[in-house]
Parts: structure tokens; C-alpha cells; sequence
């Protein structure tokens, strides 16, 4: 190892040299804005999929192998689909369903949250009930509603109790898993600053766990809707409200393969819409702010 | 393994302070100490000691660089001061409202923006809402960085991002402030701003600063003492003076550097 020893550093320059030497390091290191243009591939391409699609479905009823009654064509579905918006059913089912998924994930989300908050910091409880948790999330919330059934009978009791059994576990694992990846150099920083426990929950690990927390809550609607849609196809009448599942059930006791394809089409449009409308903008714009979305693919 | 942590009142430590200032001999001003480590050992479970007999004292409003190579448990005596970890033998004098933190990444919230982060450490600190904003403001003005006060973190240079965490743990509005190397990552011309920039606020705000480094340069760049860190078991070997012309006179800088230099590779050595 040469014994060299490489040049000292030496106070140099003006303060005012400095001043404009960091002005000038400053404004070329940090981010130039960003461009902001509406991007056409964004709305174009998933419409061209979609296209794609409904072409292909009516490619495969033109060939002719099942009877029209039981594969409709895209055309036919749009006209029952049409019959059922001119008679109100369509508008009444969907918003019968949708205020009760509102309502139900509203719930879900103040009863999650706490619990998912309080497993995450409590060792105790989460080496507890950790496990039931996640299991709570494996089993099909369906597997409820005959025993919702007999508890509630046919009430909107019945449903949210089906709707509450599926979102409220996923949205615990989500808190706990957001909670988990939190880099631990953040608490650090947080007792540094003189944090209590109170307040290293409310200003460091919520929202350090807030994406995972979102992609919990997100998850947990997909399970509430599924469940709700479940709920409503196997548990009809009594004094229930009509949903999509109950229309879909009713197409089928019909025989009207138009309504069933209706039903199918509109659950997978509001699930679509609420991602759309929803989680997308929220989603985006939290990982945005961390500077977490270059190079991705979104 | 005895376990012994004296905590000096801050009040006391103040008086003393005020009351203080008289001149030793080699004209430096002799105040009260701010730090005192005492034989400080420390080791992890049955591990071999990580540090041992440490003794040093640093006095208020003394900038002390802490030299050593990588190993030497630099990191785990700041986190003993600190008060993030205990030691396993030995006794030590803190502050009694603790010290504030820089750490070699900026370690800054991506959620909030550069003056959320430093209002945060106001907001824990018990400050009102209206004082935070404008504390924020003057001291992200301290650092100039008053033009990006809006920034979140992702948006500003590794440096820029290391001066807001300069501001943020400036706060904590503690005497005594540690820094790990809080320079390492950044490239050569931002980080000899950065030395300007601590200096000046060093002298601006008067705190104690303990700064850990394995940059010689550094070292005598910034610590008006340099202490030389011996490693496997970490301990205090050697200690240098610096004075200012050591920062101006490029012969005398040249000098001491190679002193030191010389002291650390020999430290170094005794490894192979």
C-alpha cells in the first residue's frame, strides 16, 4: 500500500461562491417537472381489447354450434339488457347493490382498521390471532350464508354478515402485510424525534403502511363484492332488497340466458367502474407522491 | 457486568454553562462537558466486545470528529449516547433530554414534504401549529432551502435531501447533535458544500456535535478534535487538536492528514 496521501480539504470560495455553486448543484440534481400529457394508448388500448373480444364472442355464435337461447350473440345480451333498463330493473338492481356494497365496505373498513392496527403492534395478539386472520381470508366468505341464513333468515342481515366475514380479514392482512414492509429505519427516526407510541402509530406506521393499507382496502372491496354478489344469488326474497345476484338468479330460473348475461356483464362493469373510479386515482396518486411509480408500467 | 447511566439535569448543565468560560492555558474555552463516557464497554449478548473502556469527554459546543475504520462500532457509541441502546459496562453523562440524530441516508418520511418532515419533528417536539410552520420556514431558510420547502423527498438531490435532514434534526432543538456519517453517500463537490453548510450552522446555532466518519479529510475538515476509533474491540486510541489554519494552510492540513492517516492504516493493520 503506497504511503501517498491524497490532497487535504481546504476551505475555498466566497460564501457567496458557495451559495451559487449549491443553487447550481441544487436545480441540476433534483427532478425536472414532468410532462403532462393525456396518454390516447391509455383509453385506446383496453377499448381495442375489449372490441377485440365482443368481435371474437360473435365470431363464435355466427359458427353456429349452440342454440342462440343458449349462447346469445353480443347483440342479443344488448337488447335484453336494453328491455331491463327500459323496465327499471337494471337501475334498481345495481343501485340496490351498490349502496349495499358502500355500505357494507364502510363498515368493513372502520371495524378492519383498528383490529389490523392493533394485531400489527401487539405482539401478543398478533402471534394470537395472526393465524385465524389469514385463514379467515382463505375460506370463501359463502361458506357463511347458510349459517347467516339461519341466524338472520332472509334479511339484508344476511348479506352484510356474508359481505363483512370476506372484506374484514383481507383488509386486516392488508394493514398487518402494509405494516410489516415498513422499513424499520423509519421508527428509528420516529423515537429519534421523540415519538410516543400513540404517535409513532398515527404519524410513522400508518402512513408508512398506507400503500399496503390501500392495496388491502382494495382487495377487501373485490371480496365484499363477490361475496355481496354470492349472497344475493343464493339467499333471494324474504324481505331482501333486489341486487344484481338476485337478477342474475332470477335469468336463471327463467331460462333467459339474455339476463343472465346482462347480470354477469353489469357486476363485471361496476367492479370495473369502482377500480376505475376509485382505487386507480387514490392508488396513483399516494405511490406518485413517494416517487414510487417511474419505470413502472402503469 | 455492571450497568451504571448518570444523566446530567439539563438545568444544572445550563448554569454550569452560563456560569462558565474561563480560558485554559492553550486559550480554547473550557466549558462545561456535554458528554462524558466513562470505561464505556459494550457487547452484544456473549459476542466479543463490540466497544471497550472508552473514555472521552466532549465539551459543550465542541465539534468532535470520531475516526475510524468500518467495524470499530462507531455507529453502536452514537446509538449509546443517543439513548437507543445501553451499554454493557462502564458509566456515561448525557443530556438529559437526549440528542438529536442525522444518519448516513437523509431518512426522511416520502410522505411528507421537506417542511412536513421538519414540521414533524416540531409537532413531537409539542410546538403549536402556527410556531411550526414558521420555525420550518426559517430553518429550511438556515440550510437554503427555502425554494423547495414543497418538495417531497423523491423530488431533491441526494445533498438536498441531507440538508433537510440537517433542518429537521436542527428541530429537535437538542444541545448535542450526533451525525453517522451523514456525508458518506454524497458525491465530492455537493459534499464539500455540505462541509461549508454544517460549519456554518455549527457556529450559527452553537451546538455540540459528535460527528462520525471514516474520512480522514473529513475529519480534519470539520472536528476542531479528532478521535482515532481502534477497531475489534472499538476504543479511543489517539486524539489530535485541529486548529483553524489546519483548514486553511494546505501544508499544515497536508500534515496532520498524513499523521492521521498513518495512525488509522497502522490501526488497520494489526488486523491482517
Amino acid at each position: 500500500m503506497p504511503d501517498t496521501v491524497t490532497p487535504p480539504l481546504l476551505k475555498r470560495g466566497s460564501a457567496e461562491e458557495m451559495r451559487s455553486l449549491g443553487a447550481g448543484l441544487d436545480s441540476l440534481q433534483s427532478e425536472t417537472a414532468r410532462r403532462k400529457r393525456t396518454d390516447l394508448s391509455r383509453v385506446l388500448l383496453p377499448l381495442a381489447a375489449v372490441v377485440f373480444l365482443v368481435l371474437a364472442w360473435q365470431f363464435y355464435v355466427s359458427l353456429g354450434f349452440r342454440r342462440r337461447d343458449q349462447v346469445p350473440g353480443p347483440l342479443d345480451v344488448l337488447g335484453s339488457l336494453g328491455l331491463l333498463w327500459q323496465e327499471g330493473t337494471a337501475q334498481e338492481a345495481i343501485w340496490t347493490s351498490l349502496q349495499r356494497g358502500v355500505v357494507g365496505f364502510a363498515i368493513s373498513i372502520v371495524v378492519a382498521t383498528p383490529i389490523g392496527l392493533l394485531l400489527s403492534q401487539v405482539r401478543l395478539l398478533r402471534r394470537a390471532f395472526g393465524p385465524l386472520v389469514s385463514g379467515l381470508q382463505v375460506l370463501p366468505s359463502v361458506a357463511w350464508v347458510p349459517a347467516a341464513i339461519i341466524w338472520f333468515g332472509l334479511s339484508d342481515a344476511t348479506v352484510y354478515f356474508v359481505m363483512f366475514m370476506g372484506a374484514i380479514p383481507s383488509i386486516i392482512n392488508g394493514l398487518i402485510s402494509g405494516v410489516d414492509q415498513i422499513p424499520p429505519q423509519y421508527r428509528r427516526v420516529g423515537s429519534i424525534l421523540g415519538a410516543s407510541r400513540w404517535e409513532m402509530a398515527v404519524h410513522v406506521v400508518l402512513p408508512a403502511a398506507l400503500p399496503g393499507y390501500v392495496g388491502g382496502l382494495k382487495q377487501g372491496w373485490a371480496f365484499s363484492w363477490r361475496s355481496l354478489m354470492a349472497a344475493e344469488i343464493i339467499a333471494m326474497g324474504g324481505t331482501l332488497g333486489f341486487g344484481l345476484g338476485s337478477l342474475l338468479e332470477q335469468g336463471r330460473q327463467l331460462a333467459d340466458m339474455g339476463i343472465v348475461m346482462s347480470a354477469i356483464l353489469v357486476i363485471l362493469f361496476v367492479g370495473i367502474a369502482v377500480e376505475l373510479l376509485v382505487f386507480a386515482p387514490v392508488e396513483k396518486r399516494l405511490l406518485r407522491g413517494r416517487g414510487l411509480l417511474a419505470g413502472s408500467t402503469r | 457486568m455492571t450497568e451504571t447511566l448518570t444523566q446530567t439535569q439539563a438545568l444544572a448543565a445550563e448554569a454550569l454553562a452560563a456560569a462558565g468560560g474561563r480560558r485554559t492555558e492553550n486559550g480554547q474555552q473550557d466549558r462545561a462537558p456535554a458528554v462524558v463516557l466513562e470505561n464505556v464497554g459494550k457487547r452484544f449478548g456473549a459476542g466479543p466486545a463490540v466497544l471497550e473502556d472508552i473514555n472521552a469527554t466532549v465539551r459543550q459546543g465542541e465539534f468532535v470528529a470520531l475516526l475510524g475504520a468500518s467495524g470499530c462500532g462507531k455507529s453502536t457509541l452514537l446509538n449509546i449516547i443517543s439513548g437507543l441502546d445501553v451499554p454493557s459496562s462502564g458509566a456515561l453523562e448525557v443530556p438529559s433530554d437526549g440528542a438529536a440524530f442525522m444518519f448516513q441516508d437523509a431518512s426522511l418520511f416520502p410522505w411528507l414534504s421537506a417542511r412536513g418532515n421538519v414540521e414533524l419533528a416540531l409537532k413531537l417536539r409539542g410546538v403549536g401549529r402556527a410556531e411550526r410552520r414558521v420555525r420550518a420556514g426559517e430553518l429550511l431558510e438556515l440550510v437554503n432551502l427555502g425554494n423547495a420547502a414543497d418538495k417531497r423527498p423523491h423530488e431533491l438531490s441526494g445533498g438536498m435531501r441531507q440538508r433537510v435532514a440537517l433542518a429537521r434534526s436542527l428541530a429537535q432543538d437538542r444541545a448535542l447533535l450526533l451525525m453517522d456519517e451523514p456525508f458518506a453517500a454524497l458525491d465530492a463537490i455537493t459534499r464539500d458544500l455540505l462541509h461549508n453548510e454544517l460549519e456554518r450552522v455549527w457556529k450559527e446555532t452553537g451546538r455540540t456535535i459528535i460527528f462520525v466518519t471514516h474520512n480522514v479529510r473529513e475529519a480534519v475538515r470539520l472536528g476542531q478534535r479528532v478521535l482515532l476509533l481502534s477497531s475489534r474491540p472499538g476504543t479511543v486510541v489517539a486524539e489530535w487538536q485541529v486548529s483553524e489554519e489546519h483548514r486553511t494552510n494546505a501544508a499544515k492540513a497536508v500534515e496532520l492528514t498524513g499523521d492521521i492517516t498513518a495512525r488509522l492504516r497502522e490501526e488497520i493493520r494489526r488486523h491482517a
